[in-house]
């Protein structure tokens, strides 16, 4: 042990292994979202619908901010778990835990399944195999409609009380708490992948994968065991909305989809865990404030503002707020 | 006859009708200090991404202390001690220099395929890679990103993070090249004072550096090895001179 | 046997139009994100603006088909001049992620200037009399309009291909998207050829969303609805070719043609999958380069 002692790195790196541990600002997004339940009563369907797709950015995060995948197709395991959680719901069976277990397996079996197969290429080519995936996923959907409700949607869903006792009222109550809940523990099981050995090995394949290859990392089943749980995450982020919403559509599947959880994550900050927790909550937000002035200025102006993002703030909010950061450091 | 740490039996490659490889007959001993050199285009990088698995032969052997790894895909043959560096720093360039080096040491341990268990638990490997740094002189710098090295510096941590492999066998493809003149010193006493039980291959333009640092040396042209032998033979060889230095006068 | 001889000429005359079509939109597009390697998703915008272009100089200013036709190429060409000097030009070699916000961004944009300035309806295209109604073909009927389609393909996938081979500007084009920097340092003004190139690419893009108004209607969702069509021709051909997309369009546009006819409750699914099985067989395309 002496000999240990002699080589122990000094108290600087002490802060580099204690990554992990939750720092004060991490409880931030919780407050908030508690503050929020008792502050803004009437707008907790917002909220929750705000809180599940969280969960879906950071599940997107998760391949795309850690290992580098981009994916232009994550809406197929959103809708998945969408249409799973919507078909059980809709045909006698509205559990709604078991129906997020459902969807995360499903999801799950999807994302293992494609990326098994996509994900041996990469650039422009993995991001049309992605974006060809949903697309199937969404003709498959769009043509089964006696399963699906085809383009009109599936109608129907019964979605029964949670533990049995706490019924989805009519001002998301109980949707909020569900998606709250829900979200925490898919941000804890996000978290720590981030700070284990794997999660570390993700951010080496974005880096340099060739380097990662070259120190004998197994990259394809890194990437496909990231994959499969975001894909995981992603289903069950759509079976909150499908639950708390009642209804499943094809936009579920959808390529605006796809793109929209991009664009937050990208507002957000991509690779920094939080930019998710930003980007979605910015965007919805001002999304649910344009769609009561007109729908139709929405898009012009939320295109405009991403433009913005990608000349003056590139790297995000978080990116901005870590370049002020440094800003104040520099005069000391 | 001792066993080869390194050995490749009639290697050969080719892209169409361009041979990059004929049939190269090649030992590296245990604990050798070898250099292979050569003019631009004579494929010794190719040579390297062959012998690592990057690239396929067409034909012929590759043995590591005498198991046929011809066929082992890249990382299998990482896990049996076979490691190399490359020409054009590759780092994880965003990721701090003590990153780089855990990341290495950690698949190396098998500690990387943990999903749960947070990354500064493994006490061991950060020390480890902390004591690395120490040994090459760049631990002040171990919590700053790579790619805010001095590039010198990062060809020193590009090494730092294949030790951390432990390898066997050592492939150093070109580690002073882009380096300025200045910076070179510090990856000079970085090679020869690495330890006698792993053997290298060092690629090298500079000279000055071979003659320093190998005690035999091969020399390769247009894929195919011409000659090979002691450093003084080689600088005295007819052939050597006509071919690498392009000149018949005596220096 | 005779019908089935007259599904497969319809097939494959239809089919024609329809990769004409496609061709013209996507060429563009291949050869900018082969020389610029710029992952460009709002290119479907061009070919819509030529779409409304044309309907709107025909319907607004009565200007006659011929004439709103080259009137709308030109404003798209100066338009997507303007965008490649102001906007893309900032981008090129730079991160992905940034590449696809700001083109997603240009898409958006367009989606709402569209529904604010058309709304949200199908623009409808009068095509003048000449080559309206039916044509006379052998012992069959073929639409004029479709068959004029296939014959302005033709015409442009000829002179772009003599051009690309035979003169000096698509020699530096095949030049500097084989190796870009190889192509600066024997002096080819690259920042010059990105904005001819990207111009003309947004031109036949143009071109052909107005020409094909008839298979892609012109709504405001029009480049995001299409992306991925055009994308999987770019993709399937190569990127930066100009004959791949065309072997692509054909495969794209016939079989998207004969399943709408043989197996229509199977829609787009079975192109899908040969788009992934074909990537899986050639991940730089069918004529990607190395």
């Amino acid at each position: 042990m002496a000999a240990a002692d002699q080589l122990a790195p000094p108290a600087m790196l002490d802060g580099f292994a204690r990554r992990h541990r939750l720092r004060a600002f991490e409880a931030l997004p919780w407050l908030m979202a508690l503050a929020a339940y008792f502050v803004f009563p009437d707008y907790l369907a917002l909220g929750a619908q705000i809180l599940a797709t969280i969960l879906f950015a950071l599940s997107l995060d998760l391949v795309l901010g850690y290992a580098g995948i981009v994916t232009l197709g994550h809406a197929a395991f959103f809708g998945t778990g969408a249409y799973t959680a919507g078909i059980l719901a809709a045909n006698g069976w509205g559990e709604p835990i078991s129906g997020l277990v459902a969807a995360a397996a499903a999801a799950g079996a999807v994302g293992f399944l494609s990326g098994a197969i996509i994900l041996r290429t990469t650039g422009l080519t993995l991001l049309m195999q992605t974006l060809v995936v949903a697309a199937m996923l969404s003709e498959l959907a769009n043509k089964a409609t006696r399963i699906t409700g085809g383009a009109d949607g599936l109608q129907g869903m019964d979605v029964w009380p949670i533990f049995g006792a706490f019924r989805f009222d009519l001002f998301g109550r109980t949707a909020y708490i569900y998606c709250a809940a829900v979200l925490m523990i898919g941000w804890l099981l996000v978290r720590s992948i981030v700070y284990s050995p794997f999660g570390r090995s993700l951010t080496g394949i974005r880096e340099n994968v060739v380097r990662m290859h070259a120190v004998g990392s197994p990259v394809r089943r890194r990437k496909l065991v990231a994959y499969t749980i975001s894909a995981a995450l992603a289903g069950i982020s759509g079976a909150l909305i499908a639950q708390t919403a009642q209804f499943v559509g094809l936009g579920a599947l959808g390529l605006e989809r796809s793109g929209t959880v991009l664009i937050m994550l990208i507002i957000g900050g991509v690779g920094q865990l939080y930019g998710a927790f930003i980007g979605v909550t910015l965007y919805m937000i001002a999304q649910d404030r344009f769609s009561t002035i007109d729908p139709v200025y929405w898009y012009f102006w939320i295109g405009l503002f991403m433009i913005f993002v990608v000349i003056f703030a590139r790297g995000g909010v978080l990116g901005l707020i870590e370049r002020a950061r440094r800003q104040m450091r520099r005069p000391s | 006859m001792t066993q080869a740490g390194l050995e490749t039996q009639g290697l050969c490659k080719s892209f169409g009708a361009l041979p990059v490889a004929s049939d190269i007959n090649f030992r590296l001993e245990s604990g050798a200090r070898h250099a292979l050199i050569g003019p631009n285009g004579a494929g010794k990088t190719s040579f390297v991404n062959l012998v690592t698995g990057m690239l396929k032969p067409s034909a012929g052997r590759i043995l590591l202390s005498g198991e046929d790894i011809t066929h082992l895909p890249q990382a299998a043959r990482v896990k049996r001690g076979l490691v190399r560096t490359f020409q054009i720093s590759a780092l994880f360039r965003r990721l701090s220099l003590i990153e780089n080096v855990t990341l290495a040491i950690s698949e190396r341990e098998g500690a990387a395929g943990d999903l749960i268990r947070p990354a500064g638990r493994y006490r061991e490997v950060i020390e480890e890679g902390y004591a690395l740094l120490e040994a090459l002189g760049l631990a002040a710098d171990a919590l700053r990103p790579v790619n805010e090295l001095a590039y010198g510096r990062q060809r020193l941590a590009d090494i730092a993070v294949s030790l951390g492999l432990k390898p066997k066998v050592l492939l150093l493809d070109e580690p002073a090249a882009g380096v300025p003149s200045g910076e070179t010193g510090a990856i000079i006493d970085m090679i020869e004072r690495l330890p006698a039980d792993i053997a290298f291959l060092i690629i090298e333009h500079d000279m000055e550096l071979v003659f320093r640092l190998a005690n035999r040396i091969t020399v390769l042209v247009q894929g195919s090895i011409l000659v090979e032998g002691a450093p003084q033979d080689i600088a005295a060889d007819a052939q050597v001179r006509q071919v690498y230095l392009g000149e018949r006068r005596p220096r | 046997m005779g019908d089935l001889l007259s599904a497969a000429i319809s097939i494959a005359f239809h089919g024609l139009a329809l990769a004409m079509v496609l061709y013209l939109i996507s060429v563009g597009l291949s050869v900018t994100m082969g020389l610029m390697g710029f992952v460009n998703l709002a290119h479907g915008a061009f070919a819509m603006a030529g779409g409304y272009g044309l309907t709107t100089l025909m319907g607004r200013l009565h200007l006659p088909f011929g004439l709103a036709l080259v009137g709308a190429i030109v404003i798209v060409v100066l338009a997507s001049f303007v965008l490649e000097r102001l906007l893309y030009r900032r981008l090129y070699g730079g991160d992905e992620l940034d590449q696809v916000l700001m083109t997603m961004g240009l898409i958006f944009m367009t989606v709402g200037a569209a529904t604010y300035f058309w709304g949200p309806v199908a623009q409808p295209i009068h095509p003048p009399d000449l080559i309206s109604g039916q044509i006379h073909l052998g012992s069959r009927d073929f639409p004029a309009y479709r068959s004029f389609l296939i014959l302005c393909g033709v015409v442009l996938v000829t002179g772009l291909w003599l051009g690309l081979e035979r003169t000096r500007f698509g020699a530096q084009v095949r030049a500097a998207v084989d190796n870009l920097r190889m192509a600066q340092s024997i002096g080819i003004n690259t920042s010059r050829l990105f904005a001819l190139t990207f111009a003309l690419g947004s031109g036949l893009a143009a071109l052909g969303g107005a020409l094909g108004a008839d298979f892609l209607p012109i709504v405001p969702g029009y480049a995001l609805g299409n992306l991925v069509y055009f994308l999987i021709v770019v993709a399937v051909g190569g990127l930066g070719s100009i004959r791949g997309p065309f072997v692509a369009a054909l495969l794209i546009g016939t079989a998207d043609t004969a399943f709408k006819y043989i197996a229509p409750e199977l829609g787009a699914f079975f192109i899908y999958a040969l788009t992934m099985a074909i990537l899986l067989w050639r991940p730089r395309g069918l004529f990607g380069h190395a």
